[in-house]
């Protein structure tokens, strides 16, 4: 099994016929990912060929959902219009929204996640990310396809390149799933959920939780671990030697004062029982040694 | 972005917070002229994006607009924990009663908004919230449903706010919500709002983030960036679109993806402990970086004279190794005898095999590659402590 996402995943493609949209429809569909449309409000009506593939674009979600019965979505549009965009995916009810778009202002992704709560019946990932895979089965997002398959372990991550990374280097184990979730000060799926939902999947054996400076996101995580998950977790954090008080790229990624450090998360980790890697080739490398013994 | 403290008083006072008349000056003689606009007793105030400037001698009372002058004179140019000062606030002076707190911030623990307020502001606000924290009052507001009168009042009785200045209070609070909601702040904090001897509620310092992502809908936040303290191969970095931080060390570093690129500088700094170097920069050419992109990122790098030898590291995901290298190539090209340090390359991912064949027929005597990240950045250490 899976999290999230599986091969009966139908997916529509919010902002579809923008050259981004377009360029990761075709990606994901040529790695087996089951796009049944797009939403693109004015563009109603029309047809788009990608990929092969007759693909019909519809003006709103709930539109797209009578239409092809899908089950997720996929948000590529500009950050402008990316709160429109979710808060139309959520009036939908779709069960889950993986929202790729970077440089939403945080304002928008609180009203829209705050909305999400009280719907009651969507799940958001990202913003800010780069989506989730199931190798094999579903890819939702902009993750490369072809860097493993199938397997047992399942990834958890706010940072896209180092999922690919992670991926790449424990590529002959293989994922269950892969969850990039996104880096951005408000998040609609953190790491606690995605480690609920591996120790809740008989198929994932191993956890690898990859982390960044920043917050306190992994030390949450790590009292969860504590109390939840049975199943053998490793985990990394960038950004060890990183200076305090420098912004490195994502709005979570700051350092101020002592919290937030990767010391910090790794000292709280560890008195979870998760052994944690100082770079991602030591990561994969304490991740083999557990499954093996 | 922060905003100095004048900024956020004109900020303030753009949005109806209750102000003090304040003018800024960089120079003494313009301290002057607005401590005469003012009138009487003034404050000079060193502005600077960095708190206990107070404790650091950063504050002064002025008598009247000559010791204004002297006292902007004494300020100007001190150095307080690492920030020059190259700005003074001239403010007018209130009799202080009480000093109180009030902040509306973005909660990331909670995924919400947080408002806190305390009758117990000033200077001792954190240790107040560390020791006493009954004595601040913390409620979470939705961004949906957002802060009225009815609300306000309820959090301002929960800062235990004495019942006289229950109400006007309350209002300020109103109005900085509206203050934090309009400008796309993340921070939003008054410390010491004051009661004044004749009863008045003002804001007397204020600090305000503003969200760099919501500027496409805030063109007047460009004139608020504070190019002076950019460092100059940050701000080139900035022109051209890149993430791009200066550290101190001599091999430089180029990668997609921030975390990629932070645990490459992890990395690259566990390898220099053998040889004596570190980091030089964090640079991120983003996910869909072209070869333009990687010619300017790398030209950047070149530029700085501390770097001795360049790691890129790139896991191609949107970005495809192709595009990667032909960049490398062509900013070589572009920068022909001004490239003068060694490169050291890692391709992983998207067309990786394709990206490795066009730099192994470019074969430029600068550039190196190798399979691993760990390796590249051994070798990237080595080549530096070489040089």
């Amino acid at each position: 099994m899976t999290i999230f996402i599986d091969e009966n995943t139908k997916v529509i493609v919010q902002g579809m016929t923008g050259s981004e949209g377009t360029k990761h429809t075709r990606r994901m569909i040529a790695s087996g990912t089951k796009i049944v449309g797009g939403v693109t409000p004015g563009k109603g009506g029309q047809e788009v060929e990608i990929e092969g593939k007759k693909l019909p674009v519809f003006n709103t979600v709930k539109e797209a959902v009578a239409a092809t019965g899908a089950t997720a979505s996929v948000v590529f549009v500009p950050p402008k219009f990316a709160k429109a965009a979710v808060v139309d995916a959520i009036d939908a009810e779709l069960p889950l929204v993986v929202v790729i778009t970077e440089g939403i202002p945080v304002h928008d992704t609180a009203a829209f996640f705050a909305y999400s709560q009280e719907k009651g019946k969507t799940r958001i990932i990202g913003p800010n990310c780069p989506g989730l895979i199931s190798p094999g089965k579903c890819n939702i997002g902009i993750t490369p396809s072809d860097i493993t398959g199938p397997g047992k372990i399942g990834l958890v991550s706010k940072s896209g390149t180092l999922t690919y990374q992670m991926m790449y280097e424990l590529r002959d184990i293989g994922f269950t799933t892969a969850v990039g979730i996104g880096g951005d000060p408000i998040i609609g799926t953190t790491h606690i959920d995605c480690l609920r939902a591996f120790q809740d999947d008989p198929n994932t054996e191993a956890i690898v939780m990859i982390g960044e400076i920043g917050g306190d996101a992994e030390e949450r995580a790590a009292a969860f671990i504590k109390e939840y998950v049975t199943k053998p977790v490793v985990g990394y954090v960038a950004g060890f030697t990183a200076p305090e008080g420098k912004t490195m790229g994502h709005a979570g990624a700051i350092v101020s004062g002592s919290s937030g450090t990767a010391e910090a998360k790794k000292v709280a980790l560890e008195a979870a029982g998760v052994r944690v890697g100082k770079t991602p080739s030591e990561t994969a490398r304490l991740l083999r040694g557990i499954l093996k013994a | 972005m922060d905003l100095f403290e004048y900024q956020a008083r004109d900020l303030f006072e753009a949005k109806g917070v209750p102000v003090l008349g304040g003018a800024v000056a960089t120079t003494p003689e313009e301290a002057r002229t607005a401590a005469e606009k003012l009138g009487g007793k003034v404050v000079v105030k060193a502005q600077v994006k960095i708190g206990g400037r107070g404790k650091a001698g950063g504050v002064k009372l002025a008598e009247n607009p000559d010791d204004a002058f002297e006292k902007a004179k004494a300020i100007l140019g001190m150095d307080i924990k690492g920030h020059l000062v190259r700005k003074v606030m001239i403010a007018g002076a209130a009799p202080i009663e009480s000093e109180y707190y009030l902040a509306i911030l973005l909660d990331r623990s909670a995924r919400s908004f947080l408002v806190m307020a305390s009758v117990a502001g000033g200077m001792d606000i954190e240790e107040v919230a560390h020791k006493t924290p009954e004595k601040l009052a913390r409620v979470h507001v939705n961004a949906n449903q957002g802060l009225d009168k009815a609300k306000a009042i309820e959090i301002v009785k929960k800062g235990a706010f004495p019942e006289d200045v229950i109400n006007d209070v309350a209002d300020v609070l109103v109005t900085l919500w509206k203050t934090f909601q309009e400008s796309d702040a993340t921070l939003v904090e008054v410390n010491p709002l004051v009661k004044t001897k004749d009863g008045r509620i003002i804001a007397l310092d204020g600090k305000v983030t503003l969200d760099d992502n919501a500027a496409f809908r805030h063109p007047d936040h460009e004139s608020l960036i504070d190019h002076a303290a950019t460092n100059p191969l940050e701000a080139l970095a900035k022109e051209k679109d890149l993430n791009y931080v200066k550290l101190d060390g001599e091999v430089g570093v180029i990668g997609n993806g921030a975390g990629l690129v932070m645990s490459t500088l992890d990395v690259v700094a566990y390898a220099g402990e053998k040889y004596g170097v570190k980091p030089a920069n964090f640079l991120d050419i983003g996910g869909g970086a072209s070869a333009q992109v990687m010619a300017d990122g790398l030209s950047i790098i070149l530029g700085d004279p501390a770097v001795r030898s360049v790691f890129v590291n790139v896991f191609g995901g949107i970005t495809a190794c192709d595009a990667v290298a032909n960049g490398i190539v062509q900013a070589l090209e572009i920068l022909g005898d001004k490239a003068t340090k060694p490169l050291v390359v890692r391709l992983d991912g998207n067309n990786v095999n394709e990206g490795r064949r066009i730099l192994n027929e470019a074969n430029h005597p600068l550039v190196s590659q190798i399979d691993t990240m760990d390796g590249a950045a051994a070798r990237a250490a080595e080549l530096a402590a070489q040089r």
